[in-house]
């Protein structure tokens, strides 16, 4: 009966586990700021505090800056973290259905690609 | 002996304190001034000098420049953003008309910072004048404040943004005298775009630079100059 019990229960979460992670365009990622897993969950805090140091003390830090961000993490493919659904940052935040508010005002696009567009007109 | 070794111990254990004391501040210093992280310093005073004798009536070569720089459309309807408009004055009495570029004046008081309920609308410390879209809501009380008729409404959701300077639907703009060019050593896109250089960049806090020889040797003006706001732009000729 337990035997049956846990099988059920093992049918039941089966599903579950099919849902894979999101597999994400990530460009030429590599890590400059902190791991992986260390990114994923506080890169929003980071973004937060560079975004009011930068506007309005002045204090530009490349490392943490939303640019530099994009630059080696915008797809390969079209130059940019939100055009695909598994651009790097639409990705995650859809499978984690979190509201994706940056790109409101700031270009998702890889700023190299930009100029190069914009020269080209 | 024992004795003896104990100071000896203990004065080099408090030379090699001082030591470190000594060295500590130089390096600081040092990783201070060679850093790009210092951020806006109050020493410095960004303006400009707007010489009106050499702007061309009909002339709108800054205005295109800024349009092209900040990603703005260039129309003007009223719902269009519009950070700097070219103005034509005519003195009734003596005949005698006048072109000149009007954009955010960059006050020293600005009434838009007084006025505004989040503080999105802030002064940097090298007196640039700007809005902190991260916090604005788009009351507009700072375009209405602005008595120089600086500051635009986003109405319109856009696309395309220029990475360098963010702008959104929801929100009050105005020049930034290109202060994402400053922060890397440039200076704004109409001073560089004036086919006659009639606008003149520069800082006016430093004694030697280029723009306050000229205001300390010329006559020059501040628009609206009655209100006290001190505007970091200034009018020669007008």
């Amino acid at each position: 009966m337990k035997k049956l019990f846990f099988s059920l229960l093992l049918c039941l979460c089966l599903p579950v586990w099919a849902a894979d992670a999101p597999k994400l365009d990530i460009g030429k990622g590599g890590q400059c700021v902190e791991d992986t897993q260390w990114m994923r969950k506080n890169h929003m805090h980071l973004l937060k505090h560079a975004r009011d140091d930068a506007l309005r003390l002045g204090i530009r830090d490349e490392k943490r800056s939303l640019k530099v961000c994009i630059e080696c993490h915008a797809s390969t493919r079209d130059n940019s973290v939100i055009a695909r659904a598994d651009s790097f940052c639409v990705g995650c935040h859809k499978y984690e259905a979190v509201k994706l508010d940056c790109f409101e005002c700031h270009s998702g696009t890889r700023k190299s690609a930009w100029l190069a567009q914009r020269n080209a007109k | 002996m024992s004795d003896m070794d104990m100071n000896r111990r203990n004065f080099l254990k408090t030379s090699v304190g001082a030591a470190a004391v000594a060295i500590a501040p130089g390096m600081l210093l040092y990783s201070v001034a060679q850093g790009k992280s210092e951020g806006a310093s109050s020493k410095v005073r960004w303006g400009m000098l707007i010489d009106t004798n050499q702007c061309k009536p009909g002339c709108n070569d800054c205005v295109t420049a800024c349009n092209n720089e900040n990603g703005l459309s260039g129309e003007t309807k009223p719902t269009d953003s519009q950070w700097i408009r070219k103005i034509d004055i005519k003195d009734i009495s003596t005949g005698r008309e006048i072109s000149l570029p009007m954009m955010c004046q960059h006050c020293e008081h600005p009434p838009c910072v007084d006025v505004c309920p989040t503080n999105a609308s802030m002064k940097r410390a090298d007196g640039i004048v700007l809005v902190d879209k991260h916090r604005c809501i788009g009351c507009r009380y700072c375009m209405m404040a602005c008595p120089y008729k600086a500051r635009s409404f986003v109405h319109e959701p856009l696309t395309g943004q220029n990475p360098d300077v963010p702008r959104g639907k929801g929100t009050v703009e105005s020049c930034t005298l290109c202060v994402h060019r400053i922060d890397v050593g440039g200076k704004s896109a109409c001073s560089e775009a004036c086919p006659n250089k009639a606008i003149m960049f520069g800082d006016l806090n430093d004694a030697n630079s280029e723009i306050s020889r000229k205001v300390h040797s010329v006559a020059s003006v501040q628009v609206r100059a009655d209100l006290r706001l001190n505007p970091g732009v200034r009018y020669q000729g007008l």
